[in-house]
């Protein structure tokens, strides 16, 4: 019979090997897709790489694809390292822009210069809170905090949508469901060509991992992640650590949402999240919760769909068909992640046991 | 370990970057020619009236903007429909589908011209602004925008004039009406859909003067599953002729599973799909429209500023489908003689005087809507059931 035994532990080679063999594995079975519908798989690849990197205004809107999936990757970041697992980025983003934008129709252009970082004030409050109603649940009623978050993505979406279409609509755009631009002041200013949301985007990369790895806090939410009774032993007040990881998380991704505003769309739009909210918890996760290797992994991330995006014009490929390479490069990658963590076996349990220095299950 | 190993994935990283850089070199020449190049071309180069430059079968390469997927029928389909047929005659063509009405827009746009498009056509209403956001950054780069108002030096807008054909397929349901309640869904009550919806019920009333026409929205361009619940609610209500200007046949084969009778909106082939139900059609032939404006841009007559590129029954690039067996008899007749009457003028079908939904006269006797007045219509004929917005 088949089980699954977590690793004792694996080296770096073995690791290594095992996701550039996944791929592969990834690669070649897309491969086999795109020979079914007679395309050439290897100059697919190519076009996808060229298509994202090949040129200065390609690495341009690959960084801009990556912009909001690294903040909202390094707010869900600090949510998982304190085991509160927050599916709710894409809502939180939404509330961000909601927030952002209500402050535009607050005060239109009056506040000048100050528009904008009172627009990120607004956006990180309306998506902290977003994330903290879920926090509070969990810790006096026990309530799941992956249920709650994920259903308030509907709920945040659909406020959009209800904005959107009605009681922010704009009365000039003929009639079309439309939210008027936002006006210069409110627009992120741009420095080699990308909006300044990379810079900002940076500066948490820096921010976050002091407070992870080198701050109080941090210390504080990786024990009470490891074990709730742990902290609560140690005297740490466990209520506070939880709702500032819910803070910390929720206001980063709302800053996400209106840096995507702001930066990228200029108005408020139901299209604005886009799944991207749910791609982060996919990053965040790849990355394995740190900072700096989040980097890398949005970067490779918004290859992936940069690449796909390029493709479907350049080979003709449907924008399914693009879609379903990225899936399955992404499943191929998260397989691996799975088996560099656990191993199948066909023993019986009291070899694999005997086998091991330590034996969970 | 997780430190090496990401050092190895940044390496890895830089590695690939490195790789691809001696790549980027066409490219940039490629891109330099679309945004700058046309300023220092040979002195021979026939520019438009625009100040554009004119450019050979070869040289053209026409990038197409579509925000639903093309599918097999509906308004993306009858734009593809042109893109093949600029393909035969031997020009180079590039889309893009799916494209939303976001920022998206504007990137499809810089994307399509970075692949070397010096022709962008962008077909939905809400892709405009953003085409007149990339308008402005490539002045050298023909924009054309449909069913919309803005124009720029480089961007021009167009549009064919549905209405007309909807005027005559009114004219079918109208005669074919037994309850007298006639159903339209469409999608937002922008001017382009209460332009059909009014053209509609003047075409209806004016074979059936007591008909009516109830509007339902679906604020989709593209959502099958709600096009179908709206003609559903429609016949519900009574209605037993379902018209749509959307992108699918689902309206009319509610209509049709309900023993009703059904007018299409945009894409040929209705016919087909529900034989028992389908009355006749109003169809784009946006080839026609495409193949002339190519043309233009090869002779160099091409211009934004004549007006907006309104194209009609005249000019073929509306029509009406054939008059089906499901017509009551006299159909054909009537609408030939209106069909008629559009094209040589005698029939103006906005000519006053006509009132609104609520009872206000908006077009006073004697008179007629502008193209301008047309553009911003927000109010319905009388006949019509439904609000604007």
């Amino acid at each position: 019979m088949l089980r699954v035994v977590r690793r004792a532990s694996m080296s770096l080679g073995k690791r290594a090997f095992l996701r550039i063999a996944s791929i592969l594995f990834a690669l070649l079975l897309t491969g086999f897709i795109l020979s079914i519908l007679k395309y050439n798989s290897l100059q697919v690849y190519g076009e996808m790489v060229f298509g994202a990197v090949g040129s200065s205004y390609r690495i341009q809107e690959t960084i801009n694809k990556m912009i909001p999936l690294l903040i909202m990757g390094l707010g869900l970041s600090v949510c998982y390292r304190a085991q509160f697992m927050n599916i709710g980025a894409e809502g939180q983003f939404c509330m961000g822009v909601i927030g952002a934008t209500y402050l535009i129709r607050l005060s239109g252009t009056s506040l000048g210069a100050m528009t904008i970082p009172v627009m990120m004030l607004f956006a990180v409050v309306f998506g902290g809170l977003w994330c903290l109603l879920p926090a509070f649940l969990k810790r006096f009623y026990g309530v799941s905090e992956t249920l709650v978050t994920l259903m308030m993505n509907y709920i945040a979406l659909k406020l959009v949508s209800y904005l959107q279409y009605s009681a922010w609509k704009d009365p000039k755009a003929y009639g079309f469901p439309k939210i008027a631009n936002y006006p210069d002041e409110a627009l992120l200013p741009k420095v080699f060509g990308i909006h300044i949301g990379w810079i900002i985007a940076i500066s948490f990369v820096i921010i976050i991992y002091i407070l992870l790895f080198r701050s109080k806090l941090g210390y504080e939410i990786s024990v009470m992640g490891d074990n709730f009774e742990t902290a609560r032993y140690a005297g740490m007040k466990t209520t506070k650590i939880l709702f500032s990881a819910a803070l910390i998380g929720g206001g980063l991704c709302g800053l996400a949402g209106m840096i995507q505003a702001s930066g990228i769309e200029k108005t408020m739009n139901d299209q604005i999240s886009s799944g991207m909210g749910y791609t982060a918890i996919i990053v965040a996760y790849m990355s394995r919760l740190n900072p700096l290797a989040l980097m890398v992994g949005s970067f490779l991330f918004a290859v992936l769909l940069q690449g796909g995006e390029y493709i479907q014009s350049s080979m003709r490929i449907s924008s399914d068909i693009a879609e379903i390479l990225q899936g399955m490069i992404l499943l191929s990658i998260l397989s691996s992640e799975f088996f560099t963590e656990y191993r199948v076996s066909t023993r019986k349990k009291a070899d694999i046991c005997s086998s091991h220095k330590t034996c969970s299950y | 370990m997780k430190r090496i190993l990401i050092i190895v994935m940044v390496t890895l990283l830089m590695v690939s970057l490195m790789a691809c850089a001696p790549v980027e070199k066409p490219e940039t020449s490629n891109t330099s020619n679309t945004e700058s190049g046309d300023t220092k071309t040979d002195s021979n180069d026939k520019k438009t009236v625009s100040g554009l430059k004119a450019f050979t079968k070869d040289e053209l390469k026409v990038g197409f903007i579509y925000s639903s997927p093309i599918g097999s029928e509906g308004y993306i389909y009858v734009h593809n429909l042109g893109r093949l047929a600029l393909e035969e005659m031997g020009i180079k063509t590039l889309y893009l589908e799916n494209i939303p009405e976001t920022s998206e827009c504007e990137k499809a746009a810089r994307d399509l011209i970075q692949q070397g498009c010096n022709v962008i056509y962008a077909v939905s209403f809400g892709h405009m602004e953003y085409i007149a956001n990339v308008a402005d950054e490539y002045p050298d780069v023909y924009f054309n925008h449909c069913t919309g108002y803005i124009t720029k030096n480089n961007m021009s807008t167009y549009m064919g004039k549905i209405y007309q054909a909807q005027y005559l397929a009114g004219i079918a349901a109208g005669m074919r009406t037994a309850t007298g309640k006639i159903g339209f869904v469409t999608t937002f009550p922008i001017p382009e859909c209460v332009r059909q919806v009014n053209a509609y019920t003047l075409g209806a009333r004016s074979v059936n003067p007591t008909a009516t026409v109830e509007v339902k929205w679906t604020s989709s361009w593209y959502d099958p599953a709600t096009e179908k619940t709206a003609a559903t609610e429609l016949l519900n209500g009574g209605c037993d002729v379902i018209a749509a200007y959307c992108d699918t046949m689902n309206p009319q084969m509610a209509a049709a599973e309900r023993g009703a009778w059904a007018t299409g909106g945009t894409s040929p082939g209705g016919e087909a799909v529900v034989p028992n139900a389908f009355l006749t059609s109003a169809i784009f032939d946006y080839a026609t429209f495409y193949k002339q404006d190519i043309q233009e841009i090869m002779d160099g007559t091409w211009s934004s500023t004549g007006g907006f590129k309104w194209r009609g029954l005249d000019e073929h690039v509306v029509k009406l489908e054939g008059i089906s067996k499901n017509c009551a008899p006299g159909t054909k007749e009537a609408v030939d003689a209106a069909e008629k009457g559009i094209i040589d003028g005698s029939l103006d079908i906005w000519k006053g005087e006509l009132k609104d939904n609520t009872g206000v006269v908006k077009v006073k006797s004697g008179e007629t809507l502008t193209d301008e007045q047309l553009l911003a219509l927000d109010w319905f004929v009388e006949g019509v059931i439904g609000k604007v917005g």
